[in-house]
């Protein structure tokens, strides 16, 4: 799940400036989930903008706006709307809002912040607990992520800031090393806390990252 | 200039160290600007009375004149640095770089660290590094050392440091502390200067734990100054682990307001003094934190003049 934060309305109505008329996009994945871009807040975004003066041309809500082939098709099915709008409001991931970059040559405006992929704890509680590395390092730490759930993501052992079990970057955080460590002591496994990690590959993840499946019968299968 | 400090050299850390002296180290804490007449002073203050100066880097995160320049500095003026490295704001090219400009300038002791963490400092907005953590520097000195950089390429001329570390005997909870500890050795760590203490009961049980792990590494123990009843209160609440006990914080309490700094020097003085006579460790970090210039009071009243030791 990938967690955004909606941007204040001030800061979407000054992007908006010199643009009256206005396409809104939601998405039904992650921003449904994080009410940042379900059908519900493409609604309030659209009253709110009207009563501004502006003129919303269209709104539409579907799955995976991150799906480039995707929103191009959901563009020429509201070919309309689309056609009148000076721009575009994107009220979900920075993923999606380049989805829409990919099916216009108009303007495109961020409506979130993209903070992170999450873990839904309930309800409007959304965790951090892996922040794509590239080279996942879970089977050696009991599962449990040292590059995120750890602050400094260290991959040795806790840092001089912990204590008792807290994060020095707050009390309200857990120390990802003490999680790490009683895990492992609960598996009967502290010898993998014992090895000493290499320096970690972040060619792993370099930006921008490109993933390609290769086609059966070409020796990648 | 290279000549000069050869000329003016003092023993190593190594050397004091593997004689069998006790070591005594002092820190210098560089300024946050060019003016730097006052660390000048406090360097002059301490050569000859410390074996060695720790220079921090951006301690606790807060940017300041930096460590390296700050090492090379005490050895033009003639004292022995013992070069802080953090890992927090330098990827492993950056601090390859500096170690290499480091050896060539003298600089002989290297303390690895992780770093603070960016939030408790004063650039809350810049972006941690962290590219590797304290024990991954001990091994990519030792490579270094080696003939090696961190890409496998040859040194065209290589390192050479007396590599130490920190571990924290108050940490809650030890088990991981102590683990963090083995490793740092087995990463070639060659000596430790522990975070502050202040229970020397407890730091006996840490010393106790820390021999069983290893007989072979130099272990020397931190003290921080206590200056007031009001910094007790801050550091028992929000430093990590640093737990000063009821008694010496009772002994601050009950000194009149004109006596404290007076009272932190004698409490000092006292640790110093246990850690020689019961031969608890190796040596001990002092650090005054901005009181550098009591340093000399401290180790008189402690009895330890290092030009007799």
């Amino acid at each position: 799940m990938i967690i955004t934060t909606s941007k204040p309305f001030e800061e979407v109505l000054k992007a908006l400036e010199g643009e009256d008329k206005v396409f809104i996009v939601g998405c039904g994945s992650c921003a449904t989930t994080c009410e940042t871009g379900g059908e519900e807040q493409v609604a309030e975004m659209k009253a709110k903008l009207e009563a501004e003066g502006k003129t919303v041309t269209g709104t539409v809500v579907y799955e995976e706006v991150c799906h480039e082939l995707n929103t191009k098709r959901k563009f020429r099915e509201n070919k309309e709307a689309v056609e009148a709008a000076d721009g575009f409001l994107v009220m979900c991931c920075g993923a999606g809002t380049q989805s829409v970059r990919e099916a216009t040559e108009k303007s495109v405006h961020p409506a979130c912040n993209t903070v992170f992929l999450g873990n839904i704890q309930r309800h409007g509680h959304f965790v951090e607990k892996c922040s794509l590395c590239g080279e996942c390092v879970l089977e050696d730490f009991g599962a449990i992520c040292p590059v995120t759930r750890c602050h400094k993501g260290i991959l040795n052992g806790p840092c001089g800031g912990t204590d008792e079990g807290k994060c020095e970057t707050s009390k309200e955080k857990d120390c990802g090393w003490t999680l790490i460590y009683n895990q492992l002591e609960k598996m009967g496994k502290l010898d993998r806390f014992r090895k000493i990690y290499g320096l970690k590959n972040w060619q792993a993840n370099m930006k921008p990252g490109r993933v390609i499946f290769e086609k059966k019968g070409e020796g990648g299968e | 200039m290279t000549l000069l400090i050869k000329e003016h050299a003092k023993p190593s850390i190594q050397e004091i160290l593997e004689s069998g002296k006790f070591l005594v180290t002092g820190e210098i804490g560089p300024p946050k600007g060019t003016d730097i007449d006052e660390m000048i002073e406090h360097i002059h203050l301490l050569k000859d009375k410390v074996h060695a100066m720790n220079i921090t880097d951006n301690q606790s995160s807060v940017m300041r004149y930096p460590s390296l320049g700050t090492a090379i500095l005490i050895k033009e003026l003639g004292g022995e640095p013992n070069l802080q490295v953090t890992c927090r704001d330098r990827n492993r090219l950056a601090i390859e770089a500096d170690l290499l400009f480091a050896y060539t300038r003298g600089i002989r002791s290297v303390l690895c660290l992780t770093g603070d963490s960016i939030p408790v400092g004063d650039h809350k907005e810049a972006k941690a590094v962290f590219d590797l953590e304290s024990v991954q520097l001990l091994q990519l000195i030792r490579n270094m050392e080696e003939g090696r950089d961190s890409g496998g390429n040859e040194l065209k001329g290589g390192v050479k440091f007396f590599k130490g570390a920190i571990v924290t005997p108050e940490a809650v909870p030890i088990e991981p502390q102590m683990l963090k500890f083995e490793k740092k050795i087995e990463a070639g760590a060659q000596w430790f200067q522990t975070q502050a203490v202040y229970d020397m009961d407890n730091f006996k049980r840490f010393m106790e734990k820390a021999r069983k792990i290893s007989y072979k590494v130099y272990i020397c123990c931190g003290l921080v100054l206590l200056t007031s009843p009001g910094q007790i209160k801050y550091m028992n609440a929000n430093v990590p682990g640093v737990f000063v006990p009821e008694s010496l914080a009772r002994e601050m309490e009950d000194a009149p307001k004109e006596e404290r700094l007076a009272t932190g020097i004698r409490i000092m003085a006292r640790q110093i003094r246990q850690c020689i006579d019961e031969k608890l460790c190796d040596g001990v970090h002092i650090m005054a934190i901005g009181k550098e210039s009591v340093v000399p009071q401290i180790l008189e009243e402690a009895g330890v003049d290092i030009t007799k030791m």
